[in-house]
């Protein structure tokens, strides 16, 4: 029988709050797990291996373009007023603010988030997770937790790499290129950026975007439908709702640090 | 074992390489190595008529280098008067006592300072003292009507200029004897005045 469409969105309504739910007692018990954790180290430095290291090569090099460019389009739009010589100030602020944190959150969940989702997905359809239940292994202990710490440690990491790169990126093409003074690109952003408003905020917004991608990245994967194409839609939700929630989240945030300004 | 050992060192090596990242971005990019700074030295208060829009770790310098920065700027609610507290860095401690603090402003439109003129005294400023002389900060407007004034004072009525300009200078005869007395209606204060005062003497 089909339903008329207010059936629809009543049942969609309540599937999404029934995720919701579902992904709050996952994380509940996802963080109950974590004291394990503390016993076995070792779990978590593979994961981090295969989370954070692997991602250091695509977020530095796309760290490096973007401060580039940000180089050269500052410089076009700051040579108008002759303050060419702030070029400096605009990179590091738009770098340690904005883009190192979403950028690098967004790159990471395409790099390592995607990988979590197919990776346990696959687990839940080889049945490996029940293989572990039997076990009287959990899981969420043994597989999930390891990951999703893995993650949240990785990402203030990896945006900080990508900030650093940036700037670095930013300074080759406005000084290097464009020819902007060399003291003047670093003496003002040392009086500009501040320490607090501007560098701790960056960290503690790549601190949330990490807990916010791979919680989204664990969760997915392990509430996947177990099939093929289960896991593969499921790689992809986790792809796209990491980057609705990053960038939502950004806006709360920016709002939060730096609204009041 | 061997691969175990590679993926401990290469996990490290990231970490390493984040922190790395972090301290550059905090010691490189952020002013932390100037706030942690700024702890040391010691601090003297001066009082300004009108600090403008000074605010606080404003760079406090002496003919154009940095010797310390503005730690905090309050209001004497008894004689109306900003009072900045300046923290200078301990190594310049040979500062005359009747140095001069004026508040001036980085290029036209850049950030305002306190820039210290030393004075001939033998004595040194020290912790706790207070700088007598000061020069509040420039006004534009106050000097642009300022400015306009001494325009019109000149009796140079020629050309460009706009009927409400050439009302006010049929006045300015009468009160020309006393420059100074055109202007108190908007240029309450004193050390504008004082400012132009060498343009006064020009005419």
């Amino acid at each position: 029988m089909m339903e008329n469409p207010f059936q629809r969105l009543g049942r969609f309504t309540l599937e999404a709050m029934q995720k919701l739910g579902r992904a709050n007692f996952f994380m509940a018990h996802v963080l109950l797990g974590s004291v394990d954790l503390l016993l076995r180290p070792r779990l978590l430095i593979s994961q981090m291996f295969f989370v954070g290291v692997m991602s250091v090569l695509i977020v530095a090099v796309s760290g490096l373009f973007v401060g580039m460019v940000l180089g050269l389009q500052g410089y076009n739009v700051l040579s108008d007023f002759g303050a060419e010589q702030t070029l400096g100030v605009m990179v590091a602020a738009s770098l340690v603010r904005e883009l190192g944190p979403v950028v690098t959150a967004l790159l990471f969940s395409g790099r390592a988030g995607s990988a979590l989702t197919a990776e346990i997905g696959l687990m839940k359809t080889t049945e490996q997770l029940a293989g572990m239940e039997m076990m009287a292994v959990d899981p969420l202990r043994r597989v999930v937790a390891p990951r999703f710490f893995a993650g949240v440690a990785s990402m203030p990491l990896l945006a900080a790499l990508f900030s650093m790169v940036g700037v670095m990126g930013g300074y080759f093409v406005g000084v290097g290129l464009l020819g902007v003074d060399d003291g003047a690109f670093w003496s003002q952003m040392v009086a500009k950026i501040d320490f607090y408003d501007d560098i701790v905020n960056g960290v503690i917004k790549s601190a949330v975007f990490g807990v916010v991608v791979t919680w989204i990245a664990v969760y997915e994967g392990y509430d996947a439908v177990p099939t093929a194409e289960g896991v593969s839609r499921a790689t992809t939700r986790s792809v796209v709702y990491s980057a609705f929630a990053v960038l939502g989240w950004d806006f709360v945030l920016t709002a939060m640090m730096f609204g009041d300004h | 074992m061997q691969h175990s050992k590679l993926l401990e060192t290469s996990v490290g090596l990231f970490v390493a390489l984040g922190l790395v990242s972090l301290f550059f971005l905090a010691m490189q990019v952020s002013n932390l190595a100037d706030v942690t700074g700024d702890a040391r030295g010691y601090r003297v208060t001066a009082r300004f008529q009108n600090v403008g829009s000074l605010k606080v770790r404003a760079t406090v310098s002496m003919a154009g280098v940095r010797v310390g920065r503005v730690s905090a700027i309050r209001f004497d609610k008894e004689s109306y008067e900003a009072v900045v507290d300046l923290t200078i860095d301990p190594q310049f401690d040979t500062i005359p006592s009747d140095t001069t603090a004026s508040i001036l402003t980085q290029g036209l439109l850049g950030e305002q300072y306190v820039g210290l003129s030393p004075g001939a005294e033998s004595e040194y400023l020290k912790e706790g003292d207070k700088i007598d002389l000061t020069q509040s900060a420039m006004v534009l407007e106050q000097v642009i009507s300022r400015f306009l004034f001494d325009k019109a004072e000149n009796g140079d009525k020629r050309a460009s200029e706009t009927p409400e300009q050439t009302q006010v200078t049929p006045a300015a005869p009468v009160a020309s004897p006393i420059p100074e007395a055109v202007v108190p209606g908007e240029g309450a204060i004193p050390d504008v005045q004082q400012e132009s005062a060498p343009a006064g003497a020009i005419q």
